[in-house]
């Protein structure tokens, strides 16, 4: 990372800091802030963190390797969470992740060489009743079919500039 | 695509009138109040069932330590699969929810609410956040709240990160406070030594739309519902193999025939009730009751219909744990992996009986000496399924779908 | 003389959970859960006693003689409760308890050794030996670790649930002094407590999640490339061999087994006592003269006393912090103030990563380890005529850092690396077991000249507060020209001994010496800048304790009006390092001390300035004086701010 940069998310973290205060309680807040601003965390970021509020850069990596939306590798601008639970799985979510890896050229667990888009399985989303269910950033697609996914993703394409996430890769 | 409502009864919290359960409680004092819902018999609708009543006396009595204060939270780390209820409740009903924190602030002397939302519904923030600022605009939240001198109270929205042991209280409290989701020791309870080492009350979602709703009414109403033991009425999330799927009320002590009938899954093989963590009913159990002396459940129903193979459900299930344990304590770090193995062993065909013995015997290990409710209770499904569909898992001669 | 101790100034120091009692040098009582005074009824197995409310399950049932077994559980660290290995059934309870978390509050009826909770235990031994890969010959730990034990208690005969058969993880050799084999690991945490709750590095934390748990550093960075201090406290109490210390025993023999080579041996004062230990003694039972004759039928050429370098710290050190006083009372130059102590590599390191603006603070004088090496590969060379090149310096440390320290590369003022091989007590033991010797059987010995002559202050370096006490012993004689035995009784300066984790002293010097040692008359006219000055001093051991007083000292606290801070890295000092036998507990270490300042007690000479080795030194070698040029050369250095952030 350049000196320019690092300055730069110093600076923003020191302003998440002033928002959310030094205490420990702050931690998980501050990380969400920096992930959904950077898609991901960075190596530099929880040092930055962990100074800033008196803690180890070592419990901050345990946090944020314990939660799964809380992630240091880089996520695709769309992250695509399919419902991985029963619920779904009767109602057809096999074929539904077959398609998605078909059409996103990627496997659950990677993230598209482009950096647009990440495929990851998810815990139950809370739809089981409109199963499958499928979770791209912040919007929920009930009762996907193999045959919607294509559509899916071509709408993700098209909201590019409103819907994505400002990434300043790291 | 898009998502439609999963309400499929009209339920009681639609005859209520809005924020009379605020306006009683603001008449009453602070025993009244928790005298009154410890009438209603309420228990916690989270799947534990904790009295809810003896819960807030226990907090309303904690002492504060100098300089400290209580606090009251709010769980919406709705994660246990097949549940969807507090979703429906958080979308539709967000102020019977906000006004049950409300009370529960006035009943043990918090000026402080917290909601803890899962991170998969950050979707519903905007909206609930819209909704705390309408009552705080109205005085429903802030200083001297509804006019009442010097009851000041708030409540603001956390995000949770992606971790299903957080819907553990313990674990939830850590994950508030900047931690790992480890569920702690217990003793100290939450309501002694609870979110920032202060007496913290925590109720799930439904638990405090319904504590409104005692208000409104009255606890005798409540517990005029259901049986002597589950009072009330109880929202169950319906899912699987059925033609109406959604979200139901129904007074507790309802049978599961009676309940697969009207959601449509009438000639359902077995049904999972309480989600990955309860148990899996066969079809020569549908006649017992969902209820705390019987069945107990936090509101999840899974339906499988006559051609479900039941092996693959447990291991759905054993690999949820194996994903969602928080990893601290041995039986249940170690114990699901062992389980999880031993499901492809009996997928593969290639397990003695003489093992599953002894997987058996580790299950009951893990109920009774995990640290928290997830390691106690993620045998279940395993446990239940062996039980009753043994014939068709041992002995397999070829990987299954 | 009198002196005032203030303990008012410091707080607890540990940040373990709230709803964890931190037990680190306090007993857990009711009234940390708020109640006082109160006491409860226990039925254990059928045996009923009264314990104070609050009292664990644990503790209750060991005070009436029934043994719980335990394995995250640590006398040292806050409760985890994580392992399962010392659940019980509480009456009227569904599950089962973890008797080491589980406060007594209310009265309990307790059956520790029901088929339900043996059955349980079995099971979490079991699943441990599912995941633990090693074989128990090939281990460090082997027949002293703790879930070995367990396996025999449980009467273990088979894999219940399968076994490891391959390594999973790499082992992390990357640190000079402590090494990490997670395959052994248990993630018992009793590291992480350690590092983060005793310590404050912060070097290891848990991460990952379920069957992906891990203990880990920053990033999974290697150990020798994060902020790890290689105080090695995790290894004194790590359960089992995922944490060990870098063995130098082989390397130690082939030097021996060179007939070229002149082998040497330091021995620190901590390690005699405590090497019993590994003998099957109890704790507290001094070894120092068998040890010497061990060493010389193992080998070594030539045994010496590191005291004797310890003395020559102190005048070292000594007179830099009267030099520090000097040119700040009357020369009025700026002076970093206050001197801190050097002697503890862990301490140094941790200053170098965690705050580095200090460094002025650190006193100049290397540790004693390191002078002994700087002397043996010149002085003493020169004065045997061998070829310093020929020569092997060994230093037998209770300390795990030192192993770090002797080989930064800074450290070769003799023109060869001046310590070369750093041994704790564990290594030696093992190796004189090696060669066949039952320690507490040989007959006892002294030292070897000419480094031989002990004196009580250096022996007294390996407790807490014993650099400082044995500066003062200097210090005071010189500067008010009084036998120390006159101001403190049998020269035993207490208030600044205990185990407290900080202890803040105040000594006015009421009158001076009309006359100036010649030692170091060059140096200083006379004392009168002294008269009337109060002198402030403080001691600290284990490095969280450390933190809070620099913490004190960047706010402008009491602290940062001392003068002169000894800093130890492990708690109680080097006889608690991480070097020592394990197990460790507040008792083994007590007992330790004893050991130690009984040594000091019995010694004939008692203050580093009366060393007669030291004095000749001067007088031979080093002879423009304490901290001059040649000392300035050989037994002073430098520090390197390494700062907390990693690439």
């Amino acid at each position: 990372m350049l000196v320019g940069q690092q300055q730069r998310l110093s600076d923003e973290i020191r302003g998440l800091v002033e928002r959310y205060g030094r205490q420990r309680n702050a931690l998980i807040p501050i990380l969400q802030e920096l992930h959904a601003a950077h898609a991901s965390i960075s190596d530099f970021a929880m040092q930055v963190v962990a100074d800033e509020l008196g803690i180890h850069p070592s419990e901050v990596y345990g946090v944020v390797t314990f939660y799964q939306f809380l992630r240091r590798e880089s996520q695709g601008r769309f992250v695509f969470r399919l419902c991985r639970t029963i619920s779904c799985d009767l109602a057809g979510k096999a074929r539904v992740a077959r398609q998605l890896e078909n059409d996103l050229g990627i496997g659950f667990g990677q993230t598209s060489a482009d950096g647009r888009f990440s495929l990851e399985w998810a815990s139950c989303l809370g739809m089981c009743d409109q199963g499958p269910a499928l979770l791209v950033n912040e919007k929920v697609y009930t009762r996907v079919t193999p045959e919607q996914v294509h559509q899916i993703i071509e709408e993700c394409k098209a909201t590019f500039g409103a819907h994505a996430r400002q990434v300043a890769h790291a | 695509m898009t998502p439609v409502s999963s309400k499929k009864t009209p339920f009681t919290f639609d005859s209520i009138e809005p924020e009379s359960g605020l306006k009683a409680a603001l008449g009453k004092s602070r025993a009244d109040i928790i005298a009154e819902i410890s009438a209603s018999n309420l228990r916690g609708r989270g799947g534990a069932g904790f009295p809810t009543g003896t819960k807030w006396n226990l907090a309303a009595a904690a002492k504060v330590p100098p300089g400290g204060r209580k606090f009251v939270v709010c769980n919406a780390d709705e994660g246990e699969p097949g549940t969807f209820k507090d979703r429906v409740i958080l979308t539709e009903y967000a102020d019977l929810v906000f006004e049950g924190m409300t009370i529960a602030g006035l009943a043990i002397g918090a000026a402080d609410g917290i909601l803890y939302l899962r991170g998969e519904y950050l979707y519903l923030r905007p909206h609930l956040e819209g909704v705390l600022a309408r009552r705080r605009a109205a005085n429903l939240l802030g200083k001297n709240v509804a006019g009442r001198d010097g009851f000041d109270f708030d409540i603001r929205i956390q995000m949770g990160s992606g971790a299903y042991v957080c819907g553990e209280e313990t674990a939830l409290i850590e994950s508030l406070e900047g931690n790992r989701g480890e569920p702690r020791n217990r003793p100290p309870f939450p309501v002694d030594t609870g979110f920032d080492g202060q007496p913290t009350v925590v109720n799930n979602v439904e638990t405090l739309a319904w504590v409104a709703c005692i208000l409104a009414r009255s606890g005798q109403w409540f517990k005029s519902a259901g049986t002597a033991k589950s009072a009330g009425f109880k929202l169950f999330s319906v899912s699987g193999d059925c033609t109406a799927p959604g979200v139901y009320e129904f007074p507790l002590g309802v049978t599961v025939q009676e309940l697969l009938d009207k959601v449509g899954g009438s000639g359902a093989k077995a049904v999972q009730i309480g989600g990955a963590s309860g148990h899996c009913i066969p079809a020569s159990e549908f006649s017992r009751r969902i209820a705390f002396e019987d069945i107990a459940t936090g509101g999840s129903i899974i339906v499988f219909g006559p051609g479900r193979d039941m092996l693959t459900v447990a291991k759905n299930f054993m690999e949820f744990f194996v994903e969602e344990s928080c990893g601290q304590c041995t039986p249940c770090r170690a114990g699901n992996a062992r389980l999880l193995e031993g499901i492809e062993m009996l997928e593969r065909g290639e397990c003695s009986m003489a093992y599953l013995r002894e997987l058996l015997g580790l299950c009951e290990t893990m109920q009774v000496a995990s640290k928290c409710g997830l390691g106690q209770s993620s045998p279940n499904a395993f446990m239940s399924i062996l039980k009753h569909f043994r014939d068709e898992i041992m002995g397999r001669t070829a990987v299954a779908h | 003389m009198s002196a005032e101790i203030r303990q008012d100034v410091v707080g607890d120091t540990s940040r373990a959970p709230v709803s964890q009692i931190p037990k680190l040098g306090k007993k857990a009582t009711g009234e940390a859960a708020g109640y006082i005074g109160g006491q409860v009824s226990a039925t254990i197995d059928g045996h009923e006693l009264k314990v104070p409310l609050g009292t664990t399950i644990l503790e209750a049932a060991k005070s009436m003689g029934i043994r719980i077994p335990t394995l995250c559980h640590h006398p040292d660290l806050c409760v985890a409760g994580v392992c399962r290995v010392c659940v019980v059934e509480v009456e009227g309870q569904r599950t089962l308890q973890a008797a080491c978390a589980y406060p007594i509050t209310a009265p309990i009826k307790v059956y520790t050794h029901t088929q339900k909770v043996r059955r349980a235990r079995r099971h979490v031994v079991d699943l441990l030996l599912s995941e633990h890969y090693g074989e128990c010959y090939t281990c460090v730990r082997n027949n002293n670790c703790e879930l070995q034990s367990l396996a025999k208690e449980f009467g273990v005969d088979f894999f219940r649930f399968g076994h490891v058969t391959e390594p999973r993880f790499e082992i992390d050799s990357s640190s000079y002094s402590v090494i990490r084999d997670p395959n052994k690991c248990v993630l018992c945490r009793r590291c992480v407590r350690t590092c983060i709750d005793v310590q404050e590095v912060g070097a290891l934390e848990a991460s990952g999640r379920s069957i992906g748990t891990r203990i880990s550093t920053y990033l999974d960075k290697p150990l020798g490339e994060v902020v790890c201090i290689n105080c090695g406290q995790c290894i004194n109490r790590c359960p089992t061999g995922a944490l060990h210390a870098k063995d130098a025993s082989d390397d130690v023999w082939r030097a021996i087994e060179d007939p070229t080579k002149h082998v040497v041996i330091q021995t620190a004062p901590s390690p005699r006592a405590g090497i019993g230990e590994c003998f099957g003694l109890p704790p507290g039972v001094p070894m120092t003269f068998q040890m010497n004759t061990a060493l010389r039928l193992a080998g070594f050429d030539k045994v010496f006393d590191t005291n004797f370098s310890a003395d020559l710290t102190i005048i070292e050190e000594g007179t830099e912090l009267l030099l520090r006083l000097y040119k700040a009372l009357v020369a009025k130059e700026p002076v970093a103030f206050p001197q801190f102590t050097s002697c503890s590599p862990g301490w140094v390191k941790f200053l170098e990563h965690f705050y580095p603006e200090y460094i002025p603070n650190l006193s100049s004088a290397k540790s004693p380890q390191q002078m002994f090496g700087a002397v043996i590969k010149t002085y003493y060379a020169q004065k045997t005529g061998i070829d310093p090149k020929d020569i092997v310096t060994v230093a037998l440390m209770p300390c795990s850092a030192k192993k770090f320290e002797c080989n930064r590369p800074e450290m070769d003022a003799s023109g060869f690396k001046d310590v070369d091989y750093g041994l704790t007590t564990r290594e030696l033991a093992q190796m004189i077991k090696e060669a066949g010797i039952h320690l507490p059987d040989m007959p006892k010995s002294d030292f070897d000249d000419p480094f031989g002559t002990r004196t009580g202050s250096g022996v007294i370096f390996g407790a807490m507060g014993g650099v400082m006490e044995a500066a003062l012993r200097t210090v005071l004689e010189l500067v008010t020209g009084k036998k120390v035995e006159n101001l403190f009784e049998n020269a035993n300066i207490v208030p600044v001994r205990g185990f407290d984790g900080v202890r803040y002293v105040e000594l006015p010097v009421t009158e001076v010496s009309p006359t100036v040692e010649p030692l170091i008359a060059h140096l200083v006219p006379n004392w009168d800048f002294l008269k009337g000055v109060t002198l402030k001093l403080a001691v600290a051991h284990g490095t969280a304790n450390a933190k809070k007083v620099l913490e004190d000292i960047k706010a402008g606290g009491p602290f940062s009006k001392c003068h002169f801070i000894e800093f130890m890295a492990c708690p109680g000092g080097c006889l608690g390092g991480g070097g020592q036998p394990i197990p460790t507990s507040p008792e083994i270490r007590a007992a330790r001390a004893k050991a130690i300042y009984d040594e000091d007690a019995a010694s004939e000479v008692r203050k580093s300035h009366e060393n007669p080795a030291v004095v000749e030194l001067y007088r031979e070698f080093l002879t423009d004086g304490p901290c001059g040029h040649v000392s300035h050369r050989l037994l002073h250095t430098h520090y390197t701010p390494r700062g907390k952030y990693i690439d």
